[in-house]
């Protein structure tokens, strides 16, 4: 069965003046589709077909370099959209902030690892709050579609919340100031979200 | 020593309408220029603060060699297009060409498909091997030829920067744009010098 292309779930406009409608349209239906599209054609015809995406990126060494990039690409934009949100922001609550403050010391001192780790991601990228397998938090980052669900990352675990720092997620508006795109991010953040996929 | 950015070698909106006005102003001003003082801040009191771009590019690692790399890649660049340029190379790197690919066509389809295919952000280059020959190669992020011994004759910035606000996603545009502004006497003096 071929991986389709989610719809978002909030209009292009919604997340505005953090990213711009252009920009949502274009990463959506163009790089977005352009990563689902490549992944089908990647897998078609293997026993890939049949998998989850996240069984796909658990064996991801066995995959051909395609299978990384687009099945990566696909995995990663699907989560980015919903933990953003027009409603988003704020701070997380119950369970979730007690693990941030356990592993953090504060939420503030949580959001200026990652924001760290989101500006310092040299080219292409992502930053990632995960679950790791004994339960704790940690803040990683990846480069290009690579994600912390991959079988040969360094630091392993379920991303919970991601930030694309692939210039194409910001330059039509932020150009090169991407930590002003980081400092927009923290006002879309969907908690609700986050802390589902925490609790999972 | 410190590193300073060198001046286009032209006008801002001349290679319009390839790359924009407001690309360049980006790219250079801000960009090449962030480099450019990020490198003198990370040089500082380090065993690289008397060394030229070369050495830094050949021995450096992490932030110094990011950002070395960086500045040397871009003054490249840059220096390699041009509003007015020579169209077709001649002479012995014509030679050179027609012996490694067959013809210009040829090696700017590969120089195109290297470039459309590097995933992430990079480089494609054109480099003199060290028996002379030509050849084709990708780098990611900073990554620079000299590094492995190759010499650098032209090379195209396909970091999303280098063409977001002219052509979004369209890289392949952007390639197909880039070959109207290679100027092959820089190439050529390259290849000879
Ligand atoms: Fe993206
Ligand atoms: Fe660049």
């Amino acid at each position: 069965m071929a991986f389709k292309l989610p719809d978002l779930p909030y209009d292009y406009d919604a997340l505005e003046p953090y990213i711009d409608i252009r920009t949502m349209e274009i990463h959506h239906t163009k790089h977005h589709g352009a990563y689902t599209s490549k992944l089908n054609d990647a897998i078609q015809g293997t026993p890939a077909e049949s998998l989850s995406i996240e069984e796909i990126m658990a064996s991801m060494s066995e995959y051909p370099v395609a299978v990384r990039n687009n099945g990566g690409g696909y995995f990663n934009h699907n989560l980015f959209w919903t933990i953003l949100s027009p409603d988003g922001g704020g701070v997380p609550e119950g369970e979730l902030l007690d693990a941030i403050n356990r592993k953090f010391g504060s939420f503030g001192n949580f959001k200026s690892e990652f924001s760290q780790a989101a500006a310092n991601r040299f080219g292409s990228g992502w930053a990632w709050l995960i679950r790791k397998e004994d339960g704790s938090l940690a803040v990683t980052s990846t480069p290009n579609q690579d994600n912390p669900l991959m079988d040969f990352v360094e630091v392993k675990g379920i991303p919970l919340l991601g930030l694309d720092v692939w210039e194409h997620a910001y330059y039509l508006k932020y150009q090169n100031r991407r930590p002003d795109y980081i400092e927009a991010f923290w006002n879309l953040v969907n908690w609700d979200e986050v802390a589902r996929r925490f609790s999972k | 020593m410190a590193f300073s950015l060198p001046e286009l070698p032209y006008a801002l909106d001349s290679l319009e309408p390839h790359i924009s006005r407001r690309t360049l102003e980006f790219h250079h001003g801000k960009h090449h220029q962030a480099y450019v003082n990020n490198l003198n801040k990370l040089i500082e009191g380090t065993p690289f603060a008397q060394a030229d771009l070369e050495k830094i590019i050949r021995e450096a690692e992490g932030g110094i060699f990011n950002n070395g790399a960086q500045v040397w890649n871009h003054t490249f660049y840059f220096t390699g297009l041009n509003p007015k340029p020579k169209e077709k190379p001649e002479g012995e790197l014509k030679r050179a060409i027609e012996g490694a690919f067959g013809s210009l066509d040829a090696l700017m389809e590969e120089f195109s498909k290297a470039s459309a295919t590097l995933f992430g952000s990079g480089w494609a280059w054109l480099v003199k091997t060290k028996d002379g020959n030509l050849d084709i190669v990708q780098e990611p992020n900073a990554g620079n030829p000299l590094r492995r011994g190759l010499q650098p004759l032209l090379t195209c910035d396909v970091w999303e920067h280098a063409y977001y606000l002219d052509y979004q996603n369209r890289r392949p545009d952007y390639i197909e744009s880039f070959w109207k502004m290679v100027d092959w006497s820089v190439v050529e003096k390259r290849f000879n010098g």
